[in-house]
């Protein structure tokens, strides 16, 4: 007794001078919260800054300069010729609706294969069904992309794996071109929307489904009128991804695609082939506005406050 | 009314793998009844009521609705209702599409069935609520919702898991009240799951106590009240001082195993009356309750009773440490099978 109660000042009055100007620290950073968020925030905005922002300025701006055709070397004069030629030629018209008209089939494609496997997971399978589930999606998102998009090429090609399973039943591969595109990276985003719709269904209470069946709704009825409004958002979240990602994609489409043009290629062809990086950065603000009006669409529909 | 029970459970049992949740229950419950289930968490109610429900397939067994056999029934097809612990409210609808939503399914026209919701809705006091989103209303509100949307289809019985769990007290004893009003007047079956003795005595027409999956007593509040025929039953609906065989012989001079209700003892003043058996103790704690005061009595035989002493006119302050009389009144102990 005696002893605990003679050592015990001394420890508490030893540690504020061993450590007062720590402590003292930190007693600021505790009362002062908005130097606290700044220090944290500080080095990871910064870089943010640096990579998303000043990259996306660079983008924009150097679609607004010109390149000198003899020495190949880019100019800075301002002007709007690559836009307008942009916004007015045939060809780049052709290439948006298609870019576009592949990134919706994908977009669809994901969902429709997307909502059982989440429901799957979420509601019906057992513990180790769903781990295994899981698993099976996730790994290939640790398989290189190249390695995918060239294992698609073997799928796809002639007497290929995909023309013997067609074969008994009278079909052929779709070999490359604008389909083998489509399936190819449909199959590339299919975990991206898987997850997000599998999250939301997981957020959505097993009671839920009881009551619906309990008021006499068939398991059809409650999926449309229950389920389905609550997870749109995991939905649209997921063709965030699907949709975005193939508007971008240029290397899939140039491993499976055979001549098929999409936005990205395009790009590509213009910063390595043509060397007229002005031209590419403002072929590249198709896509980038493209998802700008469908991320407005979206958060219209108030999807995105659930992300 | 016909002389089918609402209700007829046959050798109802339900495994989960190894697990038996549910060991062959048999039970009628009588059309019009208020009546309860009451058990500890994992004493099998709300497994049995999941299983009228439909949600629960049995693992053998079966379940009559009026006659009419239902085991293999999808929930949809058959004509009870539930509210859930939860509330189980649709979040994106309003209070008024979700107290209709059982009509909608059903097919009811748009007009019919949003007068057949406000008229439920006003039967659960929630009139001018209907616009409202399930997020807005209180804990209170909710269950009512849940009562509507229930009530509204017009089932032939109604299960309750639990309803008033998640309520404050004040809430949950103006909820029972109307409860069995809303009961008495629509006159439809009530099975209503809980865990607490208070609510199964107050409410209920019948009661069954559940432990281990099965049925271990079955009578009215009264009954199982009074008299409680195992040591689990004397020690869940209210408490009791349990003595066995050996130790009713000892300490009371009485045959066979029995137990007696706290207030039925009392701290002896004077002298003894007849009838009653008087023990000698020393006292070991006393906790005022408000209206009355437990104390907790070691019998100098060595055992420890609680005596619950009403703190009327007569109050008397009984201190720690001292030595007391406590009187058995023997009519009212409980023998126990």
């Amino acid at each position: 007794m005696t002893t605990v109660s003679s050592s015990a000042p001394d420890r508490v009055g030893g540690a504020p001078s061993r450590a007062s100007l720590a402590r003292r620290g930190s007693a600021f950073l505790y009362r002062h919260a908005k130097v606290r968020l700044a220090l944290l925030l500080s080095a990871p905005l910064f870089w943010l800054g640096l990579v998303y922002i000043a990259a996306l300025a660079a983008l924009l701006i150097t679609a607004f300069w010109t390149v000198d055709s003899f020495t190949g070397e880019i100019l800075v004069d301002w002007n709007v010729d690559n836009v307008t030629k942009v916004l007015g030629d045939a060809l780049y018209h052709a290439v948006t609706l298609r870019t576009v008209t592949a990134a919706v089939l994908v977009t669809l494609i994901d969902i429709a294969i997307a909502l059982p496997i989440a429901c799957l997971m979420a509601k019906v399978a057992s513990r180790a069904v769903h781990r295994a589930l899981v698993i099976a999606i996730l790994l290939p998102l640790w398989a290189s992309y190249l390695v995918k998009a060239y294992a698609w090429r073997s799928l796809l090609s002639q007497d290929g794996v995909i023309d013997w399973m067609l074969a008994p039943i009278g079909g052929e591969s779709p070999g490359y071109g604008f389909e083998g595109s489509v399936v190819t990276l449909a199959y590339l985003w299919l975990p991206f929307v898987i997850l997000p719709i599998f999250t939301a269904l997981e957020r959505v209470p097993d009671s839920l489904l009881d009551a619906s069946s309990d008021l006499g709704a068939k398991t059809g009825r409650t999926f449309r009128h229950i389920v389905f409004p609550l997870i749109v958002p995991g939905i649209i979240a997921g063709s965030i991804f699907s949709f975005s990602l193939t508007l971008g994609d240029y290397i899939a489409v140039r491993i499976v695609g055979g001549a098929t043009q999409m936005l990205g290629t395009l790009v590509y062809a213009n910063v390595g082939v043509a060397n007229n990086l002005p031209l590419a950065a403002a072929v590249s603000l198709i896509p980038l506005g493209i998802i700008f009006i469908y991320l407005g669409v979206v958060r219209r529909t108030g999807a995105l406050s659930n992300l | 009314m016909s002389t089918q029970p609402a209700i007829r459970l046959t050798g109802l049992s339900k495994s989960f793998g190894s697990v038996v949740a549910v060991n062959s229950v048999d039970l009628d419950i009588a059309p019009g009844e208020f009546f309860s289930m009451l058990g500890p968490s994992g004493s099998g109610k709300t497994t049995v009521l999941r299983m009228i429900a439909g949600f629960e397939s049995p693992s053998s067994g079966s379940v009559e609705l009026f006659g009419k056999d239902v085991t293999n029934d999808a929930p949809f097809d058959r004509d009870v209702n539930t509210v859930f612990q939860d509330y189980a409210l649709f979040p994106h609808m309003s209070v008024l599409d979700n107290v209709a939503y059982g009509l909608r399914v059903r097919g009811v026209k748009t007009a019919a069935r949003i007068s057949a919701a406000r008229d439920a809705l006003a039967l659960v006091r929630l009139e001018g609520y209907g616009d409202r989103k399930p997020t807005q209303l209180s804990g209170g509100q909710r269950q009512r919702v849940a009562l509507a949307r229930a009530l509204v289809v017009e089932p032939k019985v109604l299960l309750l898991d639990e309803p008033l769990g998640a309520l404050d007290l004040k809430l949950r004893e103006q909820m029972q009240v109307e409860l069995k009003e809303i009961q008495r007047r629509l006159g439809i079956t009530f099975i209503f799951v809980t865990h607490d003795q208070e609510e199964a005595l107050t409410l209920s027409d019948r009661i069954a106590v559940f432990n281990e999956g099965g049925i271990v007593q079955l009578g009215d509040a009264e009954d199982v009240y009074r008299r409680p025929q195992t040591p689990f039953v004397a020690n869940f609906v209210g408490t009791s001082a349990v003595f066995t065989a050996d130790e009713a012989s000892t300490i009371l001079g009485h045959k066979g195993a029995c137990s007696i209700r706290p207030e039925h003892m009392e701290i002896l003043q004077g002298k003894a009356p007849s009838g009653v058996i008087a023990l000698t103790g020393t006292v070991a704690e006393t906790i005022f309750l408000g209206a009355s005061t437990r104390i907790i009595v070691d019998l100098d035989a060595g055992k420890r009773v609680a005596v619950l002493e009403q703190n009327d006119l007569n109050m008397t302050n009984t201190k720690l440490g001292a030595s007391v009389t406590v009187a058995v009144h023997s009519q009212f102990l409980a023998p126990l099978t």
